[in-house]
């Protein structure tokens, strides 16, 4: 390489592009620093991160589309797109509900906390940049750097056997997808690097050029294998069956914020490439659509029928976050031949966010000092003893289940009628199936908290075993779980400009 | 401008906010009795207002953008014809009864009972003010589920059971029509959910014979589950029976009619040839399955309120009979027929409570002789029942004629068979007032009388019964006040098809 080509290439580097993440990564390193030389007073340090974040937020917001928007930079290893800038408040959001999860949830427990903070953030940033990658080498490194940090998190709890094995659950299961995306990626980078083939690039590893090849060379196999390795590496993330063994245990053993965090936005940042990439492997559209499919079909039917019979509430939550994963799969197939759908899939997330931190900030509260162990029956009698969360965990529950006047109603209306242009008349079927399915076990816990329930009388001299009592709520949580339960209703009856911007573009 | 039916709306659901502060119990019974009363004054006002010569067209029509108006066309488009008017009152004064029934009833936790039986109000407000299907489905939904908790919460037998099963049949029979409304909004290429859009557009001959078969099917089969079409009915006489009084008065009263309603008003008119297709099928169900086979289950009830709760299945088959028939006269008895089955199950749920809390039982064998210590109990719920059974004088009476009539040129048989029902409710009918009124004190009833004498029903008793029992005779004895305006919209929207 030439000193003209490193300039050339240097010149691209508009690192400015990547403010946000730049910020993320400054402000965890900062955490650490401040450790050194801070009181550990209780959650100042967290409390600065979060503000910090809000910052950020607010500024992302401020400046939604700034004048690169369209462009790509690092030598098109990204690419800037308002769908990137809304992901990127996604995970910003995501990360600062993390955050404050992780503060009610960690003073529970003897551990270091810190640490907890930064690589939330770093996972986060690692998140955001994956969002705008245009790049397969890129789409590795970001995602191996969530992935990593996730196995870290899982295993946050060290002094609990169950996270433990989540822990180690989630590492073997991670290297395998990592593993198979790895292998896809490179047998796409093989063919498309084939000069003997029509098409060829001299820079393989681009989903511009990846595209352009696969529309020269229709039904090459090794191209097929290589893109059904890819769609099963992203699939393990998002919890797709034939991929989703490892849902429930990682979720239960997991501390309950790193749950969340899991089933939002590692969740988001799937489909976040699935879509991408669907575009990407479109002159395969045949393929892809089969294969994914099949996939949203069975996701939506296991995912449902396995969380059927859960009592403990982080495995039901798990089992039932892979039906949602199933219905926006359903989503993308519909991705390719009706635009609206990507609108649609975005909005799902959305209301999904709004809801999910609502049921997990619930649990969070609910949750004793072993955190793996949160049953149903800890939630008896909940309506009665603390009315305010009961209130938002129901609202939670509702919009998960798909139920109007809540948003997850809308996003599930959107899907469904994405999916009926694109004519996916089987799926739709599966789909209703699977949402009456649904409505048994959310009513099902909202049943054990607010219908109350004959208990068998305590033996004289017994102390009843009774759940553990919920932690006291603090005035931002409190706002924070207010803010997401009336986001939850608002936008399920008023979505205003927001549903303009999702679905008209 | 005042816009009524918005107000309508709002009202019970600004009532339902304020519920949540705390607040002594007598500003608890302000709040709640102007969230009732509210939207039915507003109903008998837009009633007198009402044009009946241009019933045919929505009158008191505005339009509110929630942001999918450009994106999805999805609207909150508000106003009434002459089918979704009689609707309309009807859920008002319904809706009044079961509220001022209920600010009296010495619920558990009176705040959030009241709250959600003003949300189920607001919900049915809309559902029958709506244009806009997707809106007319989401009000329904917001109704719903106040049902499902509150049946789960302040019912009685069985009330875990019973509020599932009540949640997983409707929202599979939501879930279906909301598909069959999705297939409306594409396959017609409208792309608008909007009912005058929609209407346009296929008007054209939009959607073709094999799409008009299965979308209609869809939809019958979604709003049959949600009208109890057997034997899809399992759901209500149970959901009814651990129902608490106000919420089975609303759900069996008024929102049921749901169904029937997006039937006649949407399904049968934009889709002729799929009313077609399914007619015999339809028919079958309905004078088969819910009016002989429910009629004979009705018969053998012990249980008053499980009873009352069958045999509003049972009517409901002559609602299908009326819509298989598909002739003006048959859907406009249908609609007369939604009207007046509300006022009269609400009335005989209602009385059914207030008889419970004389007797301590809705078991019918340990009851006996009520009528000699509450005689006014005993006139209303025996009106109730002459209205149940269709006696001339009472609503009931003019919406099965109709139907009757109308069905005679689609199928003799079935309308005979239909017909012979009316024996059927008149046994079981005469048979619960006598149990329950008449003959001997029975020993059940003895021993509690020991205990406290059952007194006859107090005013905040009689105020909601005579609510009822007025519209009833009203409609009764005049039902040219409703059938006219029925008669223009459905001549409209039926006449050569």
């Amino acid at each position: 390489m030439t000193i003209e080509q490193l300039q050339a290439a240097a010149a691209n580097n508009l690192w400015v592009n990547i403010q946000p993440e730049i910020s993320m990564g400054v402000l965890a390193l900062l955490l650490l620093v401040l450790e050194i030389f801070l009181p550990k007073k209780k959650a100042l340090i967290p409390t600065i991160s979060i503000v910090a974040q809000l910052g950020l937020l607010i500024g992302l917001l401020a400046n939604f589309s700034p004048a690169y928007l369209g462009s790509t930079s690092f030598s098109g290893l990204l690419y800037h797109s308002s769908d990137g800038q809304y992901l990127r408040a996604f995970f910003l959001t995501c990360s600062i509900l993390v955050s404050m999860l992780g503060v009610v949830a960690l003073a529970k427990q003897k551990m270091p906390k810190i640490e907890f903070f930064h690589i939330v953030l770093v996972v986060s940033a690692a998140m955001m940049l994956l969002a705008q990658a245009a790049n397969f080498v890129l789409l590795f490194v970001a995602l191996e750097t969530v992935t990593v940090g996730f196995y870290i998190l899982v295993s946050y709890t060290r002094t609990n056997p169950l996270s433990l094995e989540a822990g180690l659950k989630y590492l073997v299961m991670g290297a395998l997808s990592s593993g198979m995306l790895l292998f896809g990626i490179v047998m796409l980078y093989g063919v498309a690097g084939n000069p003997a083939l029509v098409g060829s690039s001299a820079d393989p590893m681009a989903y511009q050029a990846v595209s352009t090849f696969l529309a020269a060379n229709p039904g090459n196999f090794l191209a097929s294998v290589g893109i059904v390795f890819v769609l099963a590496g992203v699939a393990f993330k998002i919890g797709a069956v034939p991929f989703q063994i490892w849902i429930p245990d990682v979720y239960q053993g997991a501390p309950t914020p790193v749950t969340a965090f899991l089933a939002v936005a590692s969740k988001a940042a799937g489909f976040a490439v699935l879509i991408s990439l669907v575009y990407v492997f479109s002159p395969y559209e045949k393929l892809v659509t089969t294969v994914l499919s099949i996939m949203a079909g069975a996701t939506i039917l296991f995912g449902n029928l396995a969380a059927l019979t859960q009592h403990n509430v982080k495995r039901l939550i798990g089992l039932s976050g892979v039906s949602h994963a199933g219905y926006l799969l359903l989503g993308v197939v519909a991705v390719l031949t009706v635009p609206q759908a990507v609108g649609s899939i975005y909005f799902y997330l959305f209301s999904y966010l709004l809801a999910s931190f609502a049921v997990f900030g619930v649990m969070t509260h609910v949750a004793g000092s072993n955190d793996a162990e949160q049953d149903l029956d800890h939630y008896a009698d909940f309506a009665k003893k603390r009315p305010c969360l009961a209130g938002v965990l129901a609202i939670g529950l509702g919009s998960l289940a798909g139920i109007p006047p809540l948003a997850g109603f809308m996003g599930k209306l959107m899907i469904f009628i994405a999916a009926f242009k694109a004519g996916l008349y089987p799926l739709l079927a599966i789909a209703i199936v699977g949402v009456v399915i649904s409505i048994y076990y959310y009513f099902g816990w909202i049943k054990a908290a607010f219908f109350s329930t004959w208990r068998p009388p305590v033996p004289s001299g017994e102390v009843e075993a009774a759940g553990p009592a919920p932690t006291p709520v603090s005035l931002p949580m409190g706002v924070a779980l207010g803010l997401l339960a009336t986001g939850s209703v608002v936008f399920g009856i008023y979505q205003g400009p927001l549903a303009a911007w999702f679905l008209q573009r | 401008m005042f816009d009524h039916l918005l107000i309508a709306i709002a009202t019970p659901l600004a009532a339902a906010l304020l519920l949540l502060i705390p607040m002594p119990a007598l500003a608890r019974k302000v709040v709640a009795g102007v969230g009732f009363l509210m939207p039915a004054l507003l109903a008998l006002c837009v009633w007198a207002q009402f044009s009946v010569a241009d019933a045919a067209d929505y009158q008191f029509v505005t339009q509110y953008d929630t942001g999918l108006k450009d994106a999805l066309g999805i609207s909150l488009h508000l106003g009434l014809n002459g089918i979704s008017l009689p609707l309309f009152v009807l859920a008002g004064i319904v809706g009044l009864a079961a509220g001022l029934y209920a600010i009296q009833s010495k619920a558990e936790r009176p705040s959030l009972y009241l709250g959600l039986l003003l949300v189920m109000q607001a919900g049915l407000m809309g559902v029958f003010a709506s244009i806009d299907v997707f809106f007319f489905y989401f009000f329904h939904e917001f109704a719903l589920i106040a049902t499902f908790i509150m049946v789960g919460v302040w019912g009685g037998r069985d009330r875990g059971y019973a509020a599932m099963k009540l949640t997983i049949y409707l929202t599979l029979g939501a879930m279906l029509s909301l598909i069959g409304l999705i297939a409306l909004y594409h396959q017609s290429g409208a792309e608008n959910f909007d009912l005058i859009a929609l209407r346009q557009v296929i008007a054209d001959g939009a959607i073709n014979g094999s799409n008009q078969n299965v979308i209609f099917g869809l939809l019958l089969l979604g709003f049959g589950i949600l009208v109890s079409l057997f034997p899809f009915h399992t759901w209500a006489p149970l959901g009814y029976g651990a129902a608490p009084s106000s919420a089975a008065m609303l759900h069996a009263g008024v929102l049921k009619k749901f169904g029937l309603y997006g039937l006649v008003q949407i399904a049968a008119p934009l889709l002729p040839l799929g009313v077609g297709h399914w007619s015999g099928w339809l028919a079958l169900l309905a004078v088969g399955g819910n009016v002989l086979y429910i009629g004979f289950v009705t018969i053998a009830q012990r249980d008053l309120k499980q009873m009352i709760g069958y045999s509003s299945v049972m009517h409901m088959g002559y609602a299908f009979l009326g819509i298989a028939a598909f002739n003006i006269v048959g859907i406009g008895g249908v609609v007369l027929m939604m009207v007046a089955h509300g006022f009269s199950v609400a009335l005989l749920f209602m009385l059914s409570t207030s008889i419970y809390h004389r007797t301590q039982t809705f078991d019918m064998d340990d009851m006996g002789g009520l009528a000699k210590q509450t005689p006014v109990l005993a006139a209303f719920f025996v009106t109730a029942t002459f209205a149940s059974i269709g006696l001339p004088g009472l609503a009931n009476f003019w919406g099965e004629l109709a139907i009757f009539v109308g069905a005679w040129k689609f199928s003799a048989v079935y309308t005979t068979l239909a017909i012979s029902g009316v024996i059927i409710s008149a046994v079981y009918g005469l048979r619960s007032a006598a149990k329950v009124f008449f003959g001997e004190t029975s020993p059940a009833l003895a021993k509690v009388s020991a205990e406290k004498a059952p007194t006859d029903l107090c005013w905040c008793e009689k105020i909601p019964a005579l609510v009822l029992l007025a519209a009833l005779l009203f409609v009764g004895f005049w039902p040219k006040s409703i059938s006219e305006g029925v008669n223009t919209a459905v001549s409209a929207l039926y006449s050569g098809k």
